[in-house]
């Protein structure tokens, strides 16, 4: 690995985040979930589902099965580990906390972003941006309520396709 | 040999870039080319020494920027083979030509029912044009399909011919699988039907000898921008025949002969479809591409990349554990190389090879329904051009190898609660 001649590219992929890529958490599939959503990133075709399943008002089960790169990969697997245990309003605030950190801003206090913190240096790789909100806008909008629209992420970080 | 890649990469400034401290090694030129210094001064020459309006003023500088700009008119001509530059219609890409014909042709020709066929390896551009012009016509789409090496199946695509289809309109090369489509064998079976033939030649003016007339097409389009040419200048190649009994794309200046305040009657061809001012140091500086590749020889470019391709795939056949789009032969496909290593991610591929700087493209290529069409969702793309040589190919493997090994590393120690419930194993390979 040639670490000195590409400083960014440890970066993003940090250990955490290779972790979370090579044995994504939150596979087992989940019987009769309270909420489920899917979300696409047209410029890659990333493809994610996920489902969550409450009990006394807190996340007790998330399921995400996604299809893309190492990085949507790596952030639906925090995430399904993170949400445990969760309310609606915590996991709201942990949605908040990521867009902060995609947009370089500090986000909102008294959140522990745990394995989130890895995905800091995607920030760096801004058309990858995406990749890691894929999970998180997928989850917005469940929680939001959905719609018959399926998410994307078109409308975070920059645009652009050429050819 | 006499395509002498050294030489020709000391006339492109961009290529003694380094990025992320490497040598840049450019192989995205399906989406775009570099440019060479001549085009580059070309572009300010202009600006610089005889900026003016075209065919406006009576003064020395109008005059110079009309003579020089109908000048690059007749060349693009002669590159094509196209007899009469009044066929010739300056444009701001390919997409624009092929928007142009759907709209001045198609939108007034098709009546409901009539039928509009294209392929599923189009781009985007050859796609959603005619989907535009169906919706308002009530025009119906079929799409010719592919044979399992990744040819356009011919024998589907005759069949789908009929006395129905008003326009047909195909890609010459595609961006995504490279096949070169046989277009004067299917111009002339759509002779047979009546049928209108648009060739998109995005992926073949800049990489093979094109000649007009022996396709036989009534329309042919390509983008400046793909051929060491600037952004913002396309072409559109007709029969002027055909472009005279058409209506205009965009109504303006230039276009016109004479205008009242109710009604206006149109300008004569070409200048009736190039409505207000055109990208005119922009054409200027596209005909010192075309001299730029005029010099090499369209014959010797296709040459060229042909061997690089055959290059590549060798080399990534070699590699193991790569699945190339398209058919295997190089004589069937042009230096375009889309691909799928079995175990990255074409973004994560995009990511380290960039860190080499490597620069391919990753996504679907404005080609979804193709992706789609193949089951897939996303490729990574290398492709060529007059500036590349196998120091590029080898320096693609050589990033496919650290991509590899980077997507490989095994983590150091499993952190505590973190092996989880699923069944793992993304990237092991």
């Amino acid at each position: 690995m040639t670490t000195d001649s590409n400083p960014g590219l440890e970066d993003m992929y940090r250990e955490v985040v290779m972790d979370h890529y090579r044995q994504p958490r939150g596979r087992t599939a989940i019987p009769s979930p309270d909420v489920t959503n899917v979300g696409f990133n047209p410029l890659c075709g990333d493809e994610i589902h996920i489902a969550l399943k409450f009990t006394d008002g807190k996340v007790s089960a998330v399921q995400t099965s996604s299809h893309g790169c190492s990085i949507s990969i790596a952030s639906g697997s925090i995430m399904a580990e993170i949400l445990k245990g969760k309310t609606r309003e915590e996991a709201a605030k942990l949605i908040e906390a990521v867009r902060a950190v995609m947009r370089g801003e500090p986000g909102p206090a008294g959140v522990d972003m745990g394995d989130l913190e890895a995905l800091r240096g995607v920030r760096k790789y801004p058309v990858r941006v995406k990749c890691a909100l894929l999970p998180w806008m997928t989850l917005k909008d469940a929680l939001e309520g959905g719609g018959e629209k399926p998410v994307t992420t078109e409308d975070e970080g920059p645009r652009g396709r050429l050819d | 040999m006499s395509f002498d890649t050294s030489a020709i990469r000391r006339d492109f400034p961009i290529l003694a870039r380094k990025i992320k401290g490497h040598r840049l090694v450019y192989l995205d030129n399906t989406a775009t080319t570099q440019k060479p210094r001549a085009v580059i001064e070309a572009e300010s020459r202009f600006y610089s020494t005889s900026n003016a309006n075209v065919h406006r003023g009576i003064h020395t500088l109008a005059e110079e920027a009309t003579a020089g700009y109908e000048e690059v008119r007749e060349k693009t001509a002669k590159f094509v083979g196209a007899p009469d530059p009044r066929g010739i219609i300056f444009t701001r890409n390919a997409t624009e030509s092929i928007n142009l014909v759907a709209q001045a042709w198609a939108r007034h020709n098709l009546k409901p029912g009539d039928e509009i066929l294209l392929t599923v390896m189009d781009h985007h551009s050859n796609l959603v044009p005619w989907q535009m012009v169906a919706r308002e016509t009530g025009a119906v789409l079929k799409h010719a399909g592919l044979t399992p090496e990744g040819l356009l199946d011919l024998a589907d695509f005759r069949g789908k011919l009929g006395p129905r289809t008003k326009i047909a309109a195909f890609t010459h090369a595609s961006n995504v699988l490279g096949t070169i489509n046989p277009v004067a064998e299917m111009a002339a079976a759509a002779r047979k039907t009546g049928t209108l033939v648009l060739v998109d030649g995005a992926q073949s003016a800049p990489h093979m000898a094109v000649n007009f007339p022996q396709i036989g097409a009534d329309f042919f389009a390509f983008s400046a921008h793909k051929m060491l040419g600037p952004t913002g200048v396309g072409v559109l190649v007709g029969r002027p025949e055909l472009l005279e009994k058409m209506e205009p794309f965009l109504g303006g200046g230039e276009m016109i002969r004479e205008v009242r305040l109710e009604s206006s009657t149109w300008n004569d061809l070409p200048w009736k479809f190039e409505a207000g001012t055109p990208n005119i140091a922009g054409v200027m500086a596209f005909g010192a591409a075309l001299d730029y590749l005029s010099s090499l020889g369209m014959d010797a470019v296709r040459n060229h990349e042909r061997e690089l391709t055959a290059y590549a795939l060798d080399k990534l056949e070699s590699l193991g554990g790569v699945a190339v789009l398209g058919p295997r032969d190089p004589a069937k496909r042009g230096g375009v190389i889309a691909f799928n290593d079995a175990s990255i991610h074409p973004h994560d591929l995009a990511t380290v090879l960039d860190s080499d700087g490597v620069a391919i493209r990753a996504g679907h290529h404005c080609a979804q329904p193709l992706h789609r069409h193949l089951g897939l969702s996303a490729s990574a793309r290398a492709s060529f051009y007059v500036y590349n040589d196998r120091d590029d190919v080898d320096a693609l493997i050589a990033g496919l190898r650290h991509a590899r090994s980077f997507f490989s590393i095994p983590s150091l120690s499993p952190r505590p609660g973190g092996r989880g419930e699923g069944e793992g194993g993304k990237g092991d390979s």
